[in-house]
């Protein structure tokens, strides 16, 4: 295993360093120490690697994330896995604000809770959140799912497409156009499937699921004829 | 951007250490405000009957000995004063308003920062390290401290424009973000009464807890009826005499982390800046939900 101090190296040799590694794995096992909150650690990786940050990480830790498997062992900072595009990256702790925006594929796990705007406009990643996320989360959300634990704040779901959205606790208020939707046996299948993949013990049926009611301009057909 | 620091002492493990601490929290935010920085410590209290005033003249040189003569003998009261670089802090056995009256007839080029029986503010242009150097930041003694790193959008880089922003008595205000309606608002408090010296929004938030409180607002009256009527991006902290508040807008998007130990309560606008702090590691760290209001304060 590869072991990189932060109180004696920077973000930016630690960031080469796992990028190299995109030419040539030479070294999978990764342990990163006294993050210190700082920002940028672990951004861009494209290699089959297991990192594990032991610490608090600042923001957009983990960020473009492709292939590796990123482990924060305690809390993360706004924009946890943006744009990530396949891997894992699971957080111990909490993550702050926008946690996955805009993510493609991919896993995240957040085993705290998660701020507001979590997994704004993710286009195809699986976030499932043990605790609660806050508001505005999942707002225009275009596709992949969002699995929450514990309760959502105000706003869930506000104009989304595709996403599939589970939610076990209290949801504060819905966004202009989710709506509560009926839990079928292909969604217990599919929740049931991410719950495992996060390695989440919670029973599917305490579920309930949210989706878009398809009722904005962008899903109105007479509205193509603009173009 | 700005950036945003609070320490707050439970007990007085740390007091004699508190600007040895809190100096590396502010440092950290320099990214966050490289264009001025400052800081009010809360500590060395004088007697009920007393007032204390941090004084600032343009010239390091200004003879801060006269000038507490000359207000002692018009007065007719005891006064002490103690210099630290171009600020003193002066301690006068009178009324605030008193105080405040000569400083203004007599001593036009010296203004007040803040007043009060316990808190001193401490500001000025430059980079954090260099501000909290010039007033050796580190060597002070306190029960707790709120600092600030400005990068400037709404108004000018100056010292006026630069946080904290004194309240009333003992109580300062910081500010992470922007208002969109300080113009109007600060029209409006003017005709209140209520004077300022910049065209910077914060000002105006501070101006306009002023206002709340003289009107008999409690602390967390003045920031509910804040929520109501500022319109715009903030992260507040506000020092009291006996401890600190913090609230943000119902946005949010203005960062805010927090960390309590058994000896402490920290804020600051990244976790960056809390992890010099003692303890850290096993601290309870969270963010501050959106327009709740948080405050710590000694019994």
């Amino acid at each position: 295993m590869k072991k990189i101090d932060l109180a004696n190296s920077s973000i930016r040799e630690l960031n080469q360093a796992l990028h190299a590694q995109q030419a040539s794995l030479t070294e999978k096992e990764w342990s990163v120490a006294n993050p210190k909150g700082e920002h940028n650690i672990a951004v861009g990786l494209d290699a089959d690697l297991h990192v594990d940050i032991h610490g608090h990480a600042g923001y957009f830790c983990a960020g473009m994330n492709k292939t590796a498997s990123v482990t924060v062992h305690g809390n993360a900072g706004q924009g946890l896995a943006e744009n990530m595009m396949s891997g894992v990256v699971r957080v111990k702790g909490d993550a702050s604000q926008a946690a996955g925006a805009t993510a493609q594929g991919g896993l995240l796990v957040i085993e705290g809770n998660a701020g507001a705007r979590c997994g704004i406009s993710m286009k195809g990643v699986d976030i499932v959140v043990k605790g609660s996320v806050g508001h505005m989360s999942c707002f225009m959300g275009q596709s992949g799912s969002l699995v929450v634990c514990g309760d959502a704040g105000e706003a869930l779901g506000d104009s989304l497409y595709e996403v599939h959205i589970y939610v076990k606790g209290e949801v504060k208020s819905l966004g202009a156009d989710c709506i509560q939707k009926e839990m079928r046996p292909e969604h217990l299948e599919e929740l049931s499937g991410l719950l495992a993949k996060a390695g989440v013990d919670e029973d599917p049926a305490a579920f309930k699921r949210y989706g878009s009611a398809r009722q904005l301009y962008t899903f109105k057909v007479d509205n193509a004829s603009a173009y | 951007m700005c950036g945003i620091v609070g320490l707050y002492l439970k007990n007085d493990k740390y007091e004699s250490k508190l600007g040895e601490l809190f100096e590396p929290m502010l440092i950290a935010m320099t990214d966050r405000g490289p264009d001025s920085a400052g800081f009010a410590i809360y500590g060395d209290d004088v007697a009920e009957d007393w007032v204390k005033l941090t004084l600032r003249h343009p010239s390091d040189a200004f003879n801060w000995a006269t000038f507490t003569d000359q207000l002692a003998t018009a007065l007719g009261c005891e006064a002490d004063w103690m210099q630290n670089a171009n600020v003193a802090v002066l301690k006068v056995k009178a009324s605030e308003s008193t105080v405040r009256d000569w400083i203004a007839s007599n001593a036009e080029d010296v203004l007040v920062l803040s007043a009060g029986q316990s808190i001193e503010i401490l500001k000025e242009v430059g980079l954090p390290e260099n501000i909290a150097s010039k007033f050796n930041l580190s060597g002070m003694k306190g029960s707790h401290i709120i600092g600030h790193t400005r990068m400037a959008t709404e108004s000018a880089v100056t010292m006026e424009g630069s946080h904290p922003f004194s309240t009333g008595s003992d109580l300062c205000l910081v500010h992470n973000g922007s208002l969109s309606n300080h113009n109007r608002l600060r029209d409006k408090l003017k005709r209140e009464g209520i004077t300022f010296e910049t065209e910077n929004d914060s000002e105006v938030a501070a101006g306009y807890l002023t206002w709340r409180l003289n009107n008999g607002d409690t602390l967390q009256g003045a920031l509910e009826n804040a929520l109501k009527d500022l319109d715009g991006f903030f992260t507040f902290t506000i020092g009291t005499k006996d401890g600190f508040a913090v609230m943000r807008d119902p946005i949010a998007c203005k960062p805010a982390v927090l960390a309590e130990t058994e000896d402490y309560v920290a804020m600051a606008s990244e976790y960056q800046a809390l992890a010099s702090l003692p303890g850290i590691e096993n601290a309870k760290v969270w963010e501050p939900e959106p327009a709740t209001f948080y405050i710590w304060e000694r019994k």
